[in-house]
Formats: C-alpha cells, sequence, structure tokens
C-alpha cells in the first residue's frame, strides 16, 4: 500500500470480498532526505495516508524497511545504467526486486494465500495457466513494466485493477469506501526523483557519468561536447550542440565518454536482449513488441539466444539499451527482456 | 489480544485511573488564585510530595513535564551548556536527538557500558555532560550507575539518568548514586501518558526548555497535565510482583530458546519483565506481524511514528550484526498471568517452526 488511490482501493475490494487482509508498506527511501529537508519525518505523508486507508478499512497495516534494498537495487543500479550508458527503467527493477521480489517472500513467510497490488495489468487464468495481459484501460495499463513477473510469482499475485475501464472508476470506488485518498494526484514517474532531475541521482552514486565528453559523428568528427552521458539516452535530439542540429544520439560510449550522433532515420532492425523472461514456451515467434513504455507495436520475429533473446524486426526503430522490449500477443504479455 | 508490550507503555493500574479520574471530575488550573486552583494546586503539590518521596528527593527538585522526551531535552539542554556531551551508545532517541555530535560511550558484548571507555573517555573530557540510561528500552540491561557515578565524581562530569524504564521495576536512590539529574515517565509504571519528570539534585537551576507563564518553579511553561500527573504519583510506589514476573520471563526465554531464539544481553543484570529474543534468519517484521495476526502484541527495535521497523541501534552496537534486525521484544506488563505466558509461548513456537522449516 503505497498510501495512493490504486493501491487503497486493491486492499479495500480484498477486504470487501471477505479476506483477511494484510496491509504493508515498503519504506523505500527516506522522504526527508529525498526532498532535503533536514529533520522531516522519515516517512511522509503517503504512509500516513497508507495507514488511514487501512484504518477505515479496518485492517492490520505495516511498514516495512526496505531502504538498503531499494538502495542497491533501484537506486545504485539506476546510476550505474546511466554511467553505462544504458537508459534503465528502475520501476521494473523495483517491481523485480522489491514488490515481486522482497514483499512476495514476506507474504509467503506470513502463510498469505496471496498477493494482491495495484498495478493495471489483468492475470487470466487458462486450463494452460495463469496468463498475464494488458489492463482493459490501455492508458493505464503497466504490463510493459511488469514483463520480468515470473510464471510462479504471477501464479501467486492479484491485480484487481486491471479488469477497470478507467481510472476515474477506481477513483469512485475508492470514494464509495470512504478513502481519503480517492482524490490524490498519480504519483510521478520515478518515486525517488521529486524534483524530478534524476542528475542529481546519478550525481551523488556515480559522479563520472556527469563528466565532460565529446559529441562525434559516426566518423569521428568532433561536433562539440556535453556534460555527462547519463543526460542522453539513444534517439534522443535535446541537448546536442549546435552543430549536432537535426542529428540524434546513436550511441553512448561509456569508456571514452563519447557520444557519438547521426542523422534520424537510418535505425537498427536486429535488436538483441538479455535476461528474458518468457510467460509462454520459449519458441521462435512473430509477436508485436514494445520498445519504451509508451510505444506502439512493432510487429517482429523473435527467436530465443540463450539466456537472451533476439528481434528482427520488420521495420527499424529506435531501441535503447536498458529499456524493456515485451512481446504482446493481442493482450497477453508472452514475455521479455532488456535491450542490451 | 494479549499485551506483552509494558515497554511501550504499561496498562493503566487501578489507582492511577482512580486519581486521575477524579482530577479531571474536579478540574480547575493550579496557577488560578480562586479556590478552583488552590484546589488543583493542593492536588498537583500533593503528587510532587508523593513523587519526592518515593524517589528520595526534594519536592522543590521535581519538575513535572510531558514525559520522558520533554525530561530528557530538558536535562541536556540545562546541563549541556558549555559541556561536551558523552552519550551512552544505546540510548533511547529522546538522548541521541537531544545530544547531537555527542562522543558515544561503547557498550560491551552483555549491552552495559564500558566503564574502561568511560574513564578513558573522561580523562580527555573531565567536565563532560554524561548520559546513561538506567535500563535499556530493547534489552532490559541495567547500566551500573553507581560506578558510572563515582567515574564522574573522581573526574569533574554531571551525570543525567534516563530512568524511565527501571522507575517501578528495579527502584534505587539514583541521586545518592551520583546522578545529577534524572527522568521517569508515568506510563512506564501504570500512569496515564502526558506526564514526566526531571528529578534533580537539591536546588540545581535548570534554565526552562519554554519558560511560558513561569509554571514548575520558570523551569517548565505550561499548563501542568494534572490528571496525567496525579496517576504517575498514584501509581509510583504501588507494589511490583518482582519475582513473579522475573520467573514468567525466565520461563519464557527457557521456551523460546528451545524454539531457537537466542536471548539478546542474557550475560547482564537485566529488568525482571524484559526479553529480547533474536530468531537467527527470520526478519523482526515477519516474527512480529505472526505474533500480532496470532493476537499478540510485541515489539521490535524503536519503531518510529512512521511503524517502519529499523534494524535496532542498540543491538547493533552490542556488535549483533545481522541479529540487529531479527530480534523481538517481549515485556510482560504489571498484570501478567499465567494465561498469557502461555498463549505467547504457543504461537511463538508456531512462528519459529514455521519460519525455521
Amino acid at each position: 500500500m503505497s498510501g495512493g488511490v490504486d493501491s487503497s482501493v486493491v486492499a479495500g475490494l480484498m477486504a470487501r470480498e471477505g479476506h483477511e487482509v494484510i496491509g504493508v508498506t515498503l519504506q523505500l527511501y527516506d522522504h526527508g532526505e529525498a526532498v532535503g529537508r533536514k529533520g522531516a519525518c522519515c516517512a511522509g505523508q503517503d504512509i500516513h495516508d497508507a495507514k488511514r486507508v487501512a484504518d477505515r478499512l479496518g485492517i492490520a497495516h505495516y511498514v516495512i524497511d526496505s531502504e538498503a534494498r531499494f538502495r542497491q537495487s533501484v537506486i545504485s543500479a539506476f546510476a550505474d545504467a546511466y554511467a553505462d550508458g544504458q537508459t534503465p527503467v528502475p520501476c521494473i527493477a523495483c517491481n523485480q526486486h522489491l514488490k515481486f521480489g522482497d514483499l512476495l517472500e514476506m507474504a509467503q513467510g506470513l502463510g498469505a494465500d496471496a498477493l494482491a497490488t495495484g498495478h493495471y495489468v489483468r492475470r487470466i487464468e487458462t486450463q494452460a495457466g495463469v496468463e498475464l495481459h494488458k489492463a482493459i484501460d490501455e492508458a493505464r495499463d503497466q504490463s510493459w513494466f511488469l514483463f520480468a513477473t515470473t510464471q510462479e510469482q504471477l501464479d501467486y499475485c492479484r491485480f484487481p485493477l486491471g479488469e477497470y475501464a478507467s481510472k476515474a472508476e477506481v477513483r469512485a470506488l475508492a470514494t464509495e469506501m470512504g478513502l481519503a485518498v480517492a482524490e490524490k494526484p498519480d504519483s510521478q514517474d520515478i518515486c525517488f526523483v521529486p524534483s524530478g532531475s534524476y542528475a542529481k541521482i546519478v550525481e551523488t552514486f556515480r559522479p563520472d557519468a556527469l563528466e565532460q565528453g565529446e559529441v562525434v559523428t559516426e566518423n569521428g568528427r568532433i561536433l562539440g561536447y556535453h556534460q555527462g552521458i547519463a543526460r542522453y539516452t539513444i534517439g534522443q535530439a535535446k541537448r546536442l550542440p549546435d552543430k549536432a542540429a537535426h542529428m540524434v544520439v546513436k550511441a553512448i560510449e561509456p569508456g571514452s565518454r563519447r557520444i557519438i550522433v547521426g542523422p534520424r532515420g537510418a535505425q537498427s532492425k536486429s535488436v538483441k536482449l538479455r535476461d528474458v523472461n518468457w510467460l509462454t514456451s520459449p519458441r521462435a515467434l512473430r509477436a508485436g513488441v514494445k520498445l519504451r513504455a509508451r510505444d506502439n507495436l512493432h510487429d517482429s520475429y523473435i527467436y530465443p539466444d540463450g539466456r537472451g533473446a533476439v528481434l528482427e524486426l520488420d521495420e527499424p526503430a529506435i531501441a535503447a539499451p536498458g529499456q524493456a522490449a515485451v512481446f504482446y500477443g493481442g493482450s497477453r504479455v508472452l514475455g521479455g527482456g532488456f535491450i542490451v | 489480544m494479549i499485551y506483552l508490550d509494558a515497554n511501550a507503555s504499561e496498562p493503566l493500574c487501578p489507582e492511577a485511573w482512580d486519581a486521575a479520574v477524579a482530577a479531571m471530575e474536579m478540574g480547575g488550573n493550579p496557577s488560578s488564585v480562586h479556590q478552583a486552583g488552590r484546589r488543583a494546586r493542593k492536588l498537583l503539590e500533593a503528587a510532587r510530595e508523593r513523587v519526592a518521596r518515593f524517589v528520595n528527593a526534594r519536592p522543590a527538585d521535581v519538575i513535572f513535564c510531558g514525559g520522558a522526551t520533554e525530561a530528557n531535552a530538558m536535562a541536556i539542554h540545562a546541563l549541556g551548556q558549555g559541556r561536551p556531551l558523552l552519550i551512552g551508545a544505546t540510548e533511547h532517541d529522546s538522548i541521541r536527538a537531544a545530544a547531537l555530535g555527542a562522543t558515544p560511550i561503547p557498550v560491551l558484548a552483555t549491552g552495559q557500558a564500558d566503564m574502561t571507555e568511560l574513564k578513558a573517555l573522561l580523562a580527555r573530557q573531565p567536565y563532560a555532560l554524561v548520559c546513561l540510561m538506567a535500563a535499556n528500552n530493547e534489552t532490559g540491561v541495567l547500566h551500573d550507575i553507581e560506578m558510572a557515578g563515582k567515574i564522574c565524581a573522581d573526574a569533574g562530569a554531571v551525570l543525567h539518568v534516563d530512568a524511565v524504564q527501571a522507575v517501578g521495576r528495579v527502584n534505587r536512590d539514583w541521586l545518592a548514586l551520583g546522578a545529577t539529574s534524572f527522568s521517569l515517565s508515568g506510563h512506564k509504571f501504570g500512569a496515564p501518558t502526558g506526564a514526566g519528570a526531571l528529578v534533580t539534585r537539591p536546588g540545581l537551576e535548570i534554565n526552562a526548555l519554554f519558560r511560558g507563564g513561569g509554571q514548575e518553579g520558570g523551569r517548565r511553561g505550561g499548563t501542568p497535565a494534572l490528571p496525567a500527573i496525579v496517576g504517575l504519583a498514584a501509581a509510583l510506589g504501588r507494589a511490583y510482583r518482582v519475582d513473579q514476573i522475573t520467573a514468567w520471563r525466565d520461563e519464557i526465554e527457557e521456551f523460546c530458546v528451545s524454539c531457537g531464539a537466542r536471548v539478546v544481553g542474557a550475560g547482564a543484570p537485566r529488568l525482571p519483565n524484559t526479553a529480547c529474543l533474536a530468531l537467527p534468519g527470520v526478519r523482526a517484521e515477519t516474527q512480529l506481524i505472526v505474533l500480532d495476526m496470532a493476537g499478540i502484541c510485541v515489539s521490535s527495535g524503536a519503531a518510529c511514528s512512521s511503524g517502519k521497523v529499523a534494524a535496532s541501534h542498540v543491538l547493533l552496537a552490542m556488535g549483533l550484526g545481522d541479529l540487529a534486525g531479527q530480534a523481538i521484544r517481549v515485556s510482560l506488563p504489571w498484570n501478567t498471568d499465567e494465561h498469557m505466558v502461555r498463549t505467547f509461548q504457543s504461537a511463538y513456537a508456531a512462528m519459529a517452526a514455521r519460519a525455521l522449516q
């Protein structure tokens, strides 16, 4: 329970169905530290809100200290990825290591029958097993962020919000349940970067990723300088020197701190993936692939390659290392991996 | 519900209940000059005299305040002026937060303050203010206040004792043992929350944290919480079943050890009611939640107001490493009975068996 409307409504739905519900909030980072206010409460308003929701629903609620784990598995890994010239997705790491890692393990340790979360995805039980699907409300769909959920984890989890047609319906439920968070605004993109400037985080953990370097063309001509590779992602046109106008980032070289630019277009058709999670039997197949969180489907041929996979896209597209490529068969998530 | 978290707050005792209710019914502000005020004042001063008698101090040296956090802050604010600060490594947050930048006095593996280290620290900064707790809230371990008092006196240092967990359970004459001041809190011995006291050596000047209307001899502004204060005085000196509580605590420890637990601080003199039980490899939060779901209230580490349970700084200071995040505290209240002890034991056995399977 994050203290937001989604997980609050999930707790309410579970309680309404008559389950014995244990509310858990993961304390992921020191709120006082994150907002830069000395002496501020470590928890902030969100934990307070979660507790008030639990009070209202009449369920138990606990706060679990996950700061050390979050720092290591999410924040530090986030900075490392930038320093390595990649564009990380911290929410995927958090789902993998915190929510469907430690939290799920704790739920099982407590003897709980299932772990319910406020993610907008659907879990559909079929004769062949449990499947992961996009949310009914495509605008809210979070399946891309959950591609790394394993089959075992999926079996144990419940995602009631994926069945609702809109956030408005979820808010209406919160109002009906008398939850004070019903009108609370949606959370920001990256929760541990409240000011929206991730460069500060990278600077703390990997100052080397914010050192100056050269911006060069594919044949090595220097067009200008940049203030740190962490500020760039593949396909980006912003923050390039004037001489690189109308160009985009083609590659980032962490060792030499060089950013290679080139003309738009001329994107690659073949994309390598690592750490692939299959939610169907691993095999060569054709599917639609999303290469970013908000992306159209790219028709592609996919074949497994050891623990990874290779995409052969019908049409070339921008694929930024560190981002996820998720395979869809209709609304169903078939698997996915991280772009190399 | 089985409540075994007395170190967080003891259940209200009937004497305190009666006294507090009577004061609430009576009403009045002790500072008022009319008869209602005089009546309230009489109750307040009677409470002060009772407390003074019990702790062997003069009534004039008993300052009522909101609780021990305030009493500790007041002591450090008043006595720490111009002095280096030395505080035990396992002190409560109310001391740690009020003594920022203080030098820690290390503890031995038993949890007791290392007196050799204290001597060495005082040799370098003889005029320090030393803060040591009489009994630790998490482990129940008792520091040797008498020895600390002597060492401080020899060096010319002053000693403030946080006696919150000891008062009512292990009563000593803290001033005679060498404390310049000590703090106590009513709800740790059966009174309502909201009142505590700082007790000082005769005539010690205390510079107020907030002066307000000059109450408590100009040492603590604000209308005193009379119902809580008379409750505190009524609860103090109430009979405490030391032998019975100790026997149950020992039984609990022996039982939990047979389930795989380790007793923290077992080698030191301790409070009669406190058992700090580490279950290797099992997160304290998990233990606490399982027991809570079984209707048993215990605690772990020092929970902050958010309810987040962090690894205990007390157990870390004792060198317990990972175990510091795997220990729960069982603290028996004054009204413990056989049924509570047995219910806890069977719930603990089930929890440990499941967690360690």
